[in-house]
């Protein structure tokens, strides 16, 4: 069997507001590439096959599977991970309505379910419930935590209007 | 050896009677911090919240002080399986117990160094943990005394919990501890650990359950860039990577090169039921009760009974297997140790099994060690609903490690994998018989229940039970499901017993000695599928009988707390009214109710429906009495979690195989509820503060099946007695209709 060598090169995106310069074979889906080389370990591997949702990052904003993602198709871009929306001290509106809503059981699909949330409501602002439910639709979760995050996601809605 | 230390040792609450040393529960720390150690896990289910809550109301502290320690068999007590929801009542009443006692030990030694009388010591308050005299001055705290030795001693029984009436916390709601991490995306599951050297480890399971590795040429698997090595044992064949990208290609192609022979072990699918009753069975007499004063009964002749007026009712119901279906695939790692000789001298392991001190002697069986040289530590991983994947993946990990000594190895699953290797909930086929005398009233019952065993945790046989062990080219025979006595919960026959006053009534539980696919425990076990059946059955006769439902179930229930959930979850969803107005073309209602394990949770339920081509879930009342709640919320969220993770149960879940191989391998094949599909769900928690409390997290799994397979038959006049109510099902009942 001929062995395939393909080469790794450098590439550079924005993580989080940082450029960062990763060197990998450009076909590594996104995934790796931040929890392996990056050390981003909020975005959670879970099928592997873009079909439940614990790995989505925005990618210029928009809400993609990062195990479906090649490196290359993030070069040059920006991305944002769950640990890019906020911080302890100043988290992201839709983290603290997560926290006071009670909204996750063992956490593992939330990751991904905030960055949709967040790509939802940068685009618009004061979703109906309807609207909630089918921006998390790519979403699998099995806790059956579902109602309180779309109840966390519309308040956080009403506070980031109010704000 | 002192007179009184001969004697019979005090009975003392839950796991302290059997980890006795109140040190193995808590310690106290200079900074102003306590640890508390449990043997209980947190599944995704918050139960570190609640212990902590628990042992800050007995020490009278902040919660934010407290440090819950993750359970491990080098330190804190060993309390078995964290499962069949008796966290709370296990190790809640444990760490009450033993706090109270540690409350008692610190003021003592306050008011000795202080030389306070008697009564100035009974007028000590403790107030976030600073020892606060009548005076209110401060004369010490847990933090100025703490010192380890002083907890360095068995519980004595002397110090009393506080009464419900003292209680301060308990009852409130307290946000989770670990909440933050989770939204914060924090490094907090035991994917994202990195020890240091820490390797990469992937498995090539066998594509089939029968299946037997002929050959795998490895060599080329070698070379892969990246790659450290392949371990082959027996069937047993995985890649060891320097990262786990390499190892994911890697496997890739090991798998491409692995040669198989796949006998055809599997049964129909389309009939399960059939296959159960086909096989050998050990049948045991679950329970039964006899009347002294015997009405119309099902031994009787048709005729006899007839002749005074009473109907006789039969009917089968069965549900699939079932996949456990956590988002995060199951996760472990194993780190071996050597002498020169390349003998394994140790071994540690951090998993999230249920039960790390039952993995541990399986472990120890299939290495040939002393359990003693092998220390295993929990880490959380994601969402787990009984005995899934996780021991097994413990057991690869350290089949890998021990190819690389001293190093670390990360082993993780497939989403396949978890799909298809993890044991699943037993396929279930239930009979029940009933004769009603000529006042309407149930004399005679009879529920049969076949199934596999619901339990093949490990640890509790001499042969191991984990996935590998029979691959292995000195194999382990593969072990048959048993079903837990029903003292601890039984399997299959879990609430099979009647919850119903019933005049006379038997239960078999018919256990299939062959096993062609792995079950062990899911989440309910046995209760998911015989509360369907009994609570679809008594709407069935209830319809016939021309009865309400609701009525129907009221004369057959003298229990107070019984009553109460079902007329509270009546009452929530105007159940009287639900037939007043024009109704939806569609849309139904229907009830049910079950005590979970005929001992716990008290759970009514009321679904409503819209069914077309395919049923969707609207709305869910729930309630349920838990005895003393407490965290309020706590409680709200398994409920609600575990109804909806019901609904998709019913709606949607069977795990598809042909003659050889499980084919329900991705989530494509294996589709669980989503967003859109989710009901709105209504819980009422009737409170009992002066009731122990009970486990919440499966009491809703029986009720809901039942309560949604009732609204259907309300909505299209179509009894829907196999799960799952998919749009294929409904189309093969209606055209079975006779109507």
């Amino acid at each position: 069997m001929s062995q395939i060598h393909v080469l790794k090169r450098a590439l550079n995106l924005t993580v989080n507001g940082r450029l960062t310069s990763v060197e990998a074979e450009e076909n590594t889906p996104l995934v790796y590439v931040l929890r392996e080389e990056l050390g981003l370990k909020g975005t959670r591997l879970g099928c592997g096959q873009s079909q439940c949702g614990a790995c989505h990052v925005l990618l210029d904003g928009v809400s993609v599977p990062a195990c479906d993602t090649p490196l290359w198709a993030a070069e040059n871009k920006a991305v944002v991970t769950v640990e890019g929306l906020g911080q302890p001290g100043a988290m992201h509106v839709l983290q603290q309505a997560f926290i006071d809503e009670q909204a996750a059981q063992c956490g593992y699909c939330v990751s991904g379910i905030l960055v949709s949330a967040a790509a939802l409501l940068a685009k618009c602002p004061l979703p109906s419930e309807a609207q909630v439910r089918e921006a998390l639709d790519p979403h699998l979760c099995r806790c059956g935590a579902h109602n309180r995050m779309v109840r966390a996601v519309l308040k956080a809605a009403a506070v980031g209007v109010a704000t | 050896m002192s007179a009184s230390s001969l004697n019979t040792p005090v009975v003392l609450p839950g796991s302290l009677q059997t980890n006795r040393r109140l040190s193995q529960w808590l310690a106290f720390h200079p900074d102003g911090r306590v640890t508390v150690r449990t043997g209980k896990v947190d599944l995704g289910q918050g139960i570190s919240t609640v212990l902590a809550q628990m042992a800050a109301e007995e020490l009278d502290l902040a919660v934010t002080r407290i440090r819950m320690e993750r359970a491990s068999t080098v330190q804190g007590p060993n309390e078995g399986m964290t499962a069949g929801s008796m966290s709370v009542q296990d190790s809640g009443s444990a760490l009450r117990q033993a706090c109270a006692e540690a409350r008692a030990i610190y003021l003592d030694l306050a008011a000795l160094q202080r030389g306070l009388t008697p009564g100035q010591r009974a007028e000590l308050r403790v107030i976030d943990g600073e020892f606060v005299n009548s005076a209110d001055e401060r004369i010490g705290s847990y933090w100025t005394l703490a010192d380890d030795a002083l907890l360095n001693i068995e519980a004595s029984g002397i110090a009393k919990p506080k009464s419900v009436a003292d209680h301060t916390l308990t009852g409130q709601t307290v946000a989770r501890l670990d909440m933050p991490g989770k939204v914060l995306g924090q490094a907090d599951f035991i994917h994202d650990m990195v020890l240091p050297g820490q390797l990469y480890g992937r498995v090539a399971h066998p594509p089939s359950p029968g299946a037997v590795l002929l050959e795998v040429a490895l060599e080329a698997i070698n070379a892969l860039p990246d790659v450290v090595t392949t371990v082959r044992d027996g069937s047993f064949i995985g890649v060891i990577a320097k990262t786990d990208y390499a190892a994911v290609q890697a496997l890739k192609k090991l798998a491409a090169a692995a040669r198989w022979d796949e006998p055809a072990t599997l049964p129909d699918m389309r009939d399960v039921p059939a296959f159960l009753r086909a096989q050998p069975v050990d049948t045991t007499l679950a329970g039964e009760k006899k009347s002294v004063t015997p009405g119309p009964s099902l031994t009787a002749s048709e005729a006899s009974r007839t002749a005074v007026g009473a109907q006789s009712f039969k009917a089968s119901y069965a549900r699939p297997f079932l996949a456990h279906a956590s988002i995060g695939p199951s996760c472990a790692l194993a780190r071996c140790e050597a002498n020169a000789s390349g003998e394994i001298t140790g071994v540690e392991v951090w998993t999230h099994s249920q039960g790390i001190y039952n993995l541990r002697p399986d472990l120890a069986l299939v290495l040939g060690l002393p359990a003693a040289q092998i220390a295993i530590q929990h880490v959380p991983g994601a969402g787990c609903y009984g005995h899934n994947g996780a021991d097994d993946a413990a057991c690869d990990a350290v089949l890998l490690a021990r190819a690389v000594p001293g190093r670390p190895v990360q082993l993780q699953w497939t989403r396949e994998d978890e799909l298809t290797c993890a044991p699943f909930g037993a396929a279930m086929s239930v009979d029940l018989q009933a004769v009603v005398d000529a006042d309407g009233c149930i004399s005679d019952w009879q529920h049969d229940v076949w199934s596999n065993g619901h339990s093949m945790r490990p640890g509790r046989s001499s042969t191991p039970v984990l996935h590998a062990a029979a691959l292995l080219a000195t194999p382990f025979p593969r072990q048959v499901a048993i079903n837990m006595p029903l003292a601890n919960g039984g399997g299959a026959e879990r609430n099979a017993l009647p919850s119903y006053d019933l005049a006379q009534w038997r239960t078999h539980c018919h256990r299939a000695l062959t096993m062609p696919l792995r079950t062990s425990s899911l989440r309910s076990l046995g209760a998911h599928c015989n509360v369907f059946a009994v609570e679809s059955f008594l709407d069935e006769m209830a319809e016939q009988l021309g009865v309400d439902p609701l009525a129907f179930r009221l004369r057959h229930l003298s229990d107070e707390r019984s009553r109460a959930v079902l007329n509270a979850a009546a009452e929530m969803a105007d159940w009287t009214n639900r037939h007043a107005g024009e109704r939806r073309e569609g849309s139904g209602m229907g009830i049910a109710f079950a005590r979970y394990k005929n001992t716990g949770a008290y759970c009514a339920v009321v679904a409503a429906v819209h069914a077309e081509a395919e049923v969707r879930v609207e709305q869910l009342w729930i309630a349920a009495d838990v005895g003393l709640v407490v965290n309020p919320d706590g409680v709200r969220n398994q409920i609600e979690g575990g109804a909806i993770q019901t609904v998709s149960w019913v709606l949607k879940e069977a795990v598809q195989f042909d003659r050889t191989r499980v084919t329900s391998r991705s989530w494509e094949d294996y589709p669980i509820l989503r967003f859109s599909e989710v009901p709105k769900v209504d819980v009422q928690l009737v409170s009992r503060p002066g009731d122990k409390s009970l486990g919440a997290g499966e009491a809703t799994h029986g009720p809901v099946a039942a309560a949604i397979a009732n609204a259907v038959a309300d909505a299209l006049g179509l009894r829907m007695r196999q799960m799952p109510l998919s749009a294929d099902a409904l189309l093969q009942a209606a055209l079975a209709d006779p109507r």
